[in-house]
């Protein structure tokens, strides 16, 4: 049972080594600490959110405002270093303060009015994404020096490739998100909500705090993840990053964790990550192929792994079944 | 009529929702209800509506089906864009119409076939095997138009399809209407709504009772591909060319809300194709309502996010109990009265 746990994420390391494999055969200089350091900084943003949608789809939900609350919190932030001549520090905070609470709000109305996470955080995806039409239309740039120098600020590895701050942030949320779900009684709550909401209530898991705590996490990742987003782009666009919620969970169902909630990992969703940036990675290196590959193969990952899960299943319950015809006999 | 009566009863909240954003409508803009007659067809803002509404109309018939077995569809948009694009190319390469609207209709039946396939045969989660399409879609849909927007100003007989009139009406009201009625017809006057209703209350002991769940899952998710690419066809012939990542972006989501305010559980269970695009239409007026007021259109959303939420507040489980709470608590009173009397 064990191993039927961990199999769909040791499938998806075996697919990212064996596809990074067959990069490097076709490309060696993709074997570098300059294009590791590229698949890290570029996919920071999206990395961060769906360490979010992770916990979220683990308790059995799903968040598709982050795109929206993404793009808010980089044109929020924009307009208010344009306008005001607060230090971006402040404003990073009040936009945390602001994007927890709207999913701490979102959990709220999903746990009390008792209405689908589904259609709860579309209806948050709109607003979000109407306030920061409100707040500018056009692209706003940000040129606040500390700005410049947070974007500077890097490692150089061995290699002449950087870990940047944005890239090692990222990182940093894996860690203590995998440290949240596996060690922490939140994390177990989580989990316990995913496998069987009754349960869980008759088990005295406090179902109403840990879904609000879920959305507020999954809305504070987001925050975050706007704000790596912003220091990536060095602006902050209405329009931008849309779509994201779907790439989120794509990387979220492909690192093994199961839809229906309840069974899967943060680390897993990592790797979701990086083999979405190597397929992006392989296409920039090929440079003939068309970025709509990005998505068609993705989608083929999708139904791969969900295959592979359906698969995964079906065995378990028919070994369960043989072994108890065993036992009878 | 004792049956229709009942039906409006049930539908009275979503027509009075309508009734209100329409007169909210008129108030903002007085010409709102004029309706005249140019050139043999008839023009208006209720006919803009109608008209406007179409794509999702179409797809929250299909919509309500899938939803009915406790599924859902997110493919839909990405349908559209792939059928779209199917369409565009096949009339520019010389097919005649009816080739073209034939082929562009095989392919939604078979997408929604393939969805049918993921959820009936290998047991996946509606909103992941239809994820899979989403994603994909528009990879595919580009893979056809090649990446350009594939354009056919002098196909008038397609065009038609998407800006035409017939006996004063416009073509895409016409279309939804007849597939409405269709389709209406089609699970309200045989067992098949009831069934699609016994599958989304329990798979599990319908199919133990004899319901052919899977050969109606089927059905219903390939019903859902075909609305698609006929919403598909009408959003192409309407631009007069396929747009691979514009068409049909984020309708999947408008058509699920249509469903949802027109009254449906995402539950699965009872279902209304009514209510559904009655719902659509609640929808369509927001949009030329906003349109219409003049307020900036950056207001769409936030008023699109605030009336979804009053009706979904409204239309909720907890909402619903206190209700039946207050109004059982009058009772008691009423029926005291009755005894000091």
């Amino acid at each position: 049972m064990t191993s039927s746990k961990y199999l769909p994420l040791i499938t998806t390391i075996a697919v990212f080594v064996l596809a990074y494999l067959i990069c490097i055969a076709q490309f060696p200089s993709m074997w570098s600490t300059r294009v590791i350091g590229n698949l890290l900084t570029d996919n920071a943003f999206l990395g961060i959110t769906a360490v979010g949608m992770t916990f979220v789809i683990l308790s059995g939900g799903i968040d598709l405002s982050v795109g929206s609350v993404i793009a808010f919190t980089g044109v929020f932030l924009a307009v208010l270093l344009q306008n005001t001549s607060i230090h971006p520090l402040f404003a990073f905070v009040l936009a945390l303060m602001i994007t927890t609470a709207f999913g701490a709000f979102m959990g709220a109305v999903i746990h009390y009015l008792e209405m689908p996470a589904f259609i709860v955080t579309l209806a948050g995806m709109f607003l979000a994404r109407g306030v920061s039409f409100l707040l500018s239309t056009q692209s706003v740039p940000i040129n606040h020096p500390f700005y410049a120098t947070l974007q500077h600020l890097y490692f150089k590895m061995p290699g002449g490739g950087r870990l940047t701050l944005i890239g090692i942030t990222m990182l940093v949320v894996f860690l203590v998100g995998s440290i949240v779900a596996q060690r922490t009684r939140f994390g177990a709550n989580v989990y316990a909500l995913g496998g069987n909401i009754q349960s869980a209530e008759l088990m005295g898991v406090p179902v109403g705090r840990t879904t609000i705590g879920i959305y507020a996490v999954s809305g504070f990742l987001a925050g975050l993840s706007g704000i790596v987003f912003s220091l990536y782009t060095s602006a902050g666009y209405s329009l931008s990053a849309s779509g994201v919620e779907l790439d989120a969970i794509a990387a979220v169902v492909i690192g093994g964790t199961l839809l229906s909630g309840g069974s899967g990992f943060i680390a897993g969703t990592l790797i979701g990550i990086f083999i979405q940036g190597l397929i992006q990675t392989y296409i920039v290196f090929d440079g003939t192929l068309s970025s709509w590959w990005t998505k068609i193969v993705i989608g083929l990952l999708l139904f791969g792994f969900i295959a592979l899960q359906r698969g995964i299943l079906w065995m378990s319950e028919h070994g369960s079944v043989s072994f108890r015809k065993k036992a009878a006999a | 009529m004792k049956r229709f009566l009942s039906a409006l009863r049930r539908l009275l909240p979503q027509l009075a929702a309508l009734g209100i954003i329409l007169l909210l409508n008129a108030m903002i803009s007085p010409g709102f209800f004029h309706v005249e007659m140019q050139n043999g067809r008839l023009y208006g803002s209720l006919i803009d509506v109608i008209n406007r509404g179409a794509p999702v109309a179409l797809l929250a018939i299909g919509m309500t089906l899938v939803i009915a077995t406790k599924g859902i569809d997110l493919s839909v948009g990405a349908v559209m864009a792939i059928t779209g694009a199917v369409a565009a190319s096949l009339i520019t390469q010389g097919y005649p119409l009816v080739a073209t609207l034939g082929g562009t209709l095989a392919v939604g039946l078979f997408c929604g076939l393939w969805n049918g396939a993921l959820v009936a045969l290998l047991d996946i989660q509606p909103i992941i095997a239809t994820l899979i399409l989403m994603v994909a879609g528009r990879g595919i849909a580009q893979l056809i138009t090649e990446g350009i927007i594939l354009t056919f100003n002098d196909k008038p007989d397609l065009i038609f399809v998407g800006s035409g009139a017939f006996l004063g009406l416009p073509m895409p009201f016409i279309i939804w209407f007849v597939m409405a009625i269709l389709m209406v017809t089609i699970v309200r006057r045989t067992a098949l709504g009831l069934l699609i209703e016994a599958i989304g209350v329990n798979r599990r002991a319908s199919t133990l009772s004899g319901v052919g769940s899977r050969s109606l899952l089927f059905a219903v998710y390939a019903t859902s591909g075909l609305c698609a690419a006929i919403a598909g066809i009408i959003a192409a012939a309407d631009i007069k060319g396929a747009d691979a990542n514009n068409a049909g972006l984020w309708l999947e989501l408008d058509a699920i809300l249509a469903v949802v305010i027109g009254g449906n559980s995402l539950l699965g269970g009872r279902f209304s194709i009514a209510g559904s695009l009655i719902g659509a239409m609640i929808m369509q007026s927001v949009n030329t309502g906003i349109l219409l007021s003049g307020f900036p259109p950056e207001f769409n959303l936030i008023i699109k996010a605030v009336i979804i939420l009053i009706i979904l507040v409204v239309q909720s489980p907890t909402s619903q109990s206190l209700w039946t709470f207050l109004r059982r608590d009058r009772h008691p009173t009423a029926k005291q009265e009755r005894a000091v009397r």
